[in-house]
């Protein structure tokens, strides 16, 4: 286990006592708590296009942020220079936020050991050596061209992190966490005379080199990403207006993040903004649904050991059998609400106060055969692949768009038609869940979460299934002359 | 200034003695403000100061890059170190190098980008502005009793270049914004919406009370929204929403889509790609604009670039990576974050004003969408296919009826280009992009 506490303490010369005396500035104006983030992050990346190693970059971003509440309110400030004076500057500056005399006057700390490490990596891509990363993005460079001779350009990435974090409250606690990031990326383009289309793919995770084999080979991402470009080809027009809707399992599980995750975070929920304020206890899916986020899960791209406030992650359950049963909590949420955390505190760095965030949502599996559900359709589109998504959490509207769809005709999966936003209502969509499949799959590890501007990574995992009404965003308005 | 450029100079310098055969270098420094406001309350106040550098050394035609915040000795000499043995394992790629020597430049007048009057803003006026404008959106009327906050933010900082070609440069900027999100009640229904003010001088901010106002007109204009059925009519984006489709055609003009075949618009220069009404630039040197600088991230003296004129597509976006692969001219367009090489960045990228009045628009529509809010990510660029969320108002008869929300808009960017029918007058700089009210039309409506 890397002992990030000496990390800190060796390197920056940080000290128990010096951890004490900022807190206690941070408290100096009478806040109710306050709490320092250590961060040093090194990242390296690596771009290949055209066959040609364009780009290879790593850095380094360290600093301190600190934070001072004071009833409902936050100051915050943040240096990237971890000498005394300077993280003292910052938490005067945090300490403005209240105005009185402190009531703290000493605070004393103890190091908490964390409970799990759900990412044991023994040897972070950080710091393995350049060629080894050179390796994995060639053999994905060489299987995507391989796949077939109409794919024309192929972009490979490789990008991963170490992030050290040392959390200090003024409750005494002292919580570290060594937190390893990777990411392979493919994206191509293949042309057929005029005609040209993209695929993407990738994976990832809370993992070492060690990942990438098998079902996470380069070769596999590079294969996906090849084959939705050679399949988008052909791709119809999508159709427009509403229809019956089949997810596949894993990346559509994006639906949940969107319609139910954001809306579930406790900050929109205390201020009475979300389309869910006030809905625990009632009915928001079909007696089909539970959904779960679990920040618990080994090596996973969303997993935590501790959140970014240093709460223990764990797995919380926000619907049960279409049952609305909790939010999503951070520490300020939680004290105002009086509930309990549940680890989902999240900040994108040191420069970042954190507030409640998703880590990795998804769907527990039904019962139902995935193919008995394509068959129980008549007309419908069949998703299984997805881009983005975004969510207005006050009127619940929600979009999530499709990057690899087809029809779904008398049962059967038929053409392929291009990319589509599929727009819904959050609190009402889940209701409209007529089958889970027994499927349940997580996504790749490549998914990004964005929030007021802070970035954060995440995970989503479905089980195919039935939606009986969506309304799905294409261009063609003849109900079935997009395949003949 | 002068302390950023000598430190982005030795830097450069230090990595050619480490046998770089070129480098360049970019320094930044800012200072942060940021509060939020809810219901008269302050939720954050936060402030800090930061600074960060990017190295990119050159090994003949390999090369590499590095970034860090820690200024030290020890770091720095590390930084080269490591930068150059990392070029050593990139390819040989003859594109890559910095500009000539006979590109390089600045642009010699003042933009006016950075105001003092930002900084000299006391953190009580700062505060004052969130809350005054917040409550001139809760005071505007009775269905709104909540809000999700009003924020003021400001930045200013400071931004230096230099390469081992003997180019130093920098400048500083200034920035500050006010923004108020009101929420609207009525028969159960929720609608949230915002409204905001961004300027280079805190005196060219609007009022808070105009703000607030705006706020509260757009999140009560909400309330009672439905679905249409689904159908073909035209659109008219107002200039918020225009402004997004100007950012997808940047997207398919900036010259890395376009060497890589990634763009609809790869192998069309200059033929017609758009409506004769249709002109866009990309401006360098508009007086306080958002993406007005005097250099660029390669130390390409600023400039205006026609993109489309009149329809016709006449430039490429490029900085000198790019404009060698296709084999044309850099137009100062090089962006330069702190980590990684060279980007290519929009200046000021709008569409100008056209002849008619967005009133004129609205009434010049028998039944059709005008579009207020996009959401969602549904645009290939490689294709030109689109497809959003979209809420708006309904149009009958020249008149907006009554507000829609759950619907998507669909089409195709490169058909949406010839088929802006109408240019608006009412162009506002608010960002880096910038368009006027757009009436377009062939587009497909999903609802029910």
């Amino acid at each position: 286990m890397v002992n990030v506490k000496r990390f800190f303490f060796d390197r920056y010369g940080l000290t128990e006592s010096g951890l004490s005396r900022y807190l206690e500035a941070a408290l100096s104006e009478g806040g109710d708590y306050a709490d320092l983030y250590f961060e040093h992050t090194t990242t390296s990346s690596i771009l290949l296009d055209e066959s040609l190693v364009k780009s290879a970059t790593e850095g380094i971003s360290m600093g301190c942020g600190i934070r001072v509440l004071a009833g409902e309110q936050t100051g915050y400030g943040y240096t990237d220079d971890l000498a005394p004076e300077r993280i003292l500057k910052a938490a005067r500056i945090a300490a403005r936020i209240a105005s009185g005399p402190a009531h703290v006057s000493s605070v004393g700390l103890s190091t908490i050991a964390n409970t799990h490490d759900f990412y044991p990596v023994a040897s972070p891509a950080t710091e393995r050596e350049l060629s080894e990363k050179l390796e994995l993005v060639w053999r994905a460079d060489r299987a995507a061209r391989a796949h077939d001779s109409r794919i024309k350009q192929v972009r490979v990435t490789f990008g991963d992190q170490i992030r050290h974090v040392l959390i200090a409250g003024s409750d005494g606690r002292v919580v570290t966490d060594f937190q390893p990031l990777t990411r392979l990326g493919v994206f191509t383009i293949a042309q057929d005379g005029s005609k040209l289309q993209s695929g993407t793919s990738g994976g990832g995770g809370r993992v070492g080199l060690e990942f990438f084999q098998g079902e996470h080979s380069p070769e596999h991402f590079a294969g996906e990403a090849a084959r939705q470009a050679i399949v988008q080809l052909e791709a119809l027009e999508a159709p427009a207006g509403e229809m019956e809707v089949v997810l596949g399992p894993g990346w559509p599980g994006i639906l949940l993040h969107e319609a139910v995750g954001h809306g579930l975070e406790a900050d929109f929920n205390r201020k009475g903004i979300s389309a869910f304020s006030g809905r625990i206890g009632q009915r928001v899916a079909s007696e089909l649904c539970t959904v779960v986020d679990d920040g618990t899960i080994p090596g996973r791209r969303g997993s935590l050991n501790v959140d970014d406030e240093g709460e223990p992650t764990q797995k919380t359950v926000l619907i049960e059998n279409g049952i609305l049963r909790g939010y999503l909590e951070d520490k300020l949420s939680a004290g105002i609400l009086k509930t309990t955390r549940t680890g989902n505190g999240r900040r994108e760095s040191y420069e970042h106060i954190p507030m409640p965030r998703m880590t990795n949502t998804y769907m527990l599996a039904g019962t139902d055969d995935p193919a008995d559900i394509l068959r129980s359709v008549k007309r419908g589109l069949y998703a299984v692949s997805f881009g983005g998504g975004q969510v207005d959490i006050t009127n619940g509207k929600f979009v999530f768009s499709a990057s690899e769809a087809y029809m779904i005709e008398d049962g059967k999966v038929a053409a392929p038609v291009k990319g589509a936003t599929l727009i819904g209502d959050g609190p009402t969509v889940l209701t409209r869940v007529t089958a889970v499949g027994n499927d349940l799959k997580l996504d790749p590890g490549i998914g990004t979460c964005g929030k007021d501007g802070q970035s954060v990574p995440v995970g989503v995992g479905i089980p195919t299934i039935k939606v009986s009404r969506l309304t799905v965003g294409g261009t063609s308005l003849g109900r079935l002359q997009s395949f003949q | 200034m002068i302390a950023l450029e000598q430190i982005a100079g030795d830097l450069a310098e230090r990595a050619n003695a480490a046998g770089a055969t070129a480098a360049d270098v970019i320094v930044r420094e800012a200072d942060e403000f940021s509060t939020t406001l809810r219901m008269g309350k302050i939720e954050n106040l936060k402030e800090a100061a930061s600074k960060a550098l990017g190295l990119r050394v050159l090994l003949g035609i390999r090369s590499a890059s590095s970034f860090s915040s820690d200024f030290s000795e020890q770091s720095l000499g590390r930084l080269v170190e490591r930068t150059v043995a990392m070029a050593k394992v990139t390819s040989e790629d003859p594109a890559s190098g910095l500009p000539e020597q006979s590109q390089l430049g600045c642009y010699a007048g003042d933009l006016e980008l950075f105001s003092s009057d930002v900084e000299s803003l006391s953190t009580a006026d700062r505060i004052q502005l969130a809350r005054r404008a917040e409550e001139a959106a809760l005071g505007a009327d009775p269905r709104i009793q909540n809000s999700e906050g009003a924020g003021f933010e400001a930045s200013q900082g400071t931004v230096a270049y230099a390469n081992s070609l003997g180019f130093a440069g920098s400048y500083r900027s200034s920035y500050c914004g006010l923004s108020v999100s009101p929420i609207a009640q009525q028969d159960g229904g929720m609608q949230r919406d915002y409204w905001y003010s961004v300027a280079r001088r805190a005196a060219g901010l609007e009022t808070p009370e105009a703000v607030g106002r705006k706020a509260a007109q757009r999140a009560l204009r909400k309330l009672g929204a439905r679905k249409v059925s689904t159908c073909q009519v035209p659109v008219v984006f107002d200039p918020e929403t225009a402004r997004s489709l100007l950012g997808h055609i940047f997207e398919a003009v900036r010259g890395d889509a376009i060497y890589r075949s990634a763009s609809f618009l790869t192998g069309k220069l200059h033929q017609k790609i758009a409506n004769e009404n249709v002109t866009i630039l990309d401006d360098g040197l508009r007086s306080g604009g958002f993406g007005s600088r005097p250099f660029d991230g390669e130390g390409i003296a600023s400039s205006i670039t026609q993109v489309i004129e009149k329809g016709a597509l006449q430039n490429y976006l490029l900085n000198c990576y790019t404009a060698r692969k296709l084999g044309l001219q850099t137009t100062g367009n090089a962006s330069r974050g702190i980590a990684g090489p060279p980007g290519v960045g929009p200046k000021n990228f709008y569409m100008p004003a056209g002849p008619s009045s967005p009133e004129e628009i609205l009434h010049s529509v028998v039944n059709g969408f005008y579009v207020t809010e996009l959401i969602g990510f549904g645009v290939n660029t490689v294709t030109g296919d689109y497809s959003r969320g979209a809420a708006g108002m309904w149009i009958d008869r020249g008149e907006l009826a009554y507000p829609v929300e759950e619907v998507t808009i669909a089409g195709n960017l490169a058909e949406m280009l010839n088929h802006i029918e109408v240019v608006g007058s009412d162009l506002e700089f608010r960002s880096v992009l910038a368009a006027p009210t757009l009436l377009i039309t062939g587009l497909t409506v999903a609802g029910t």
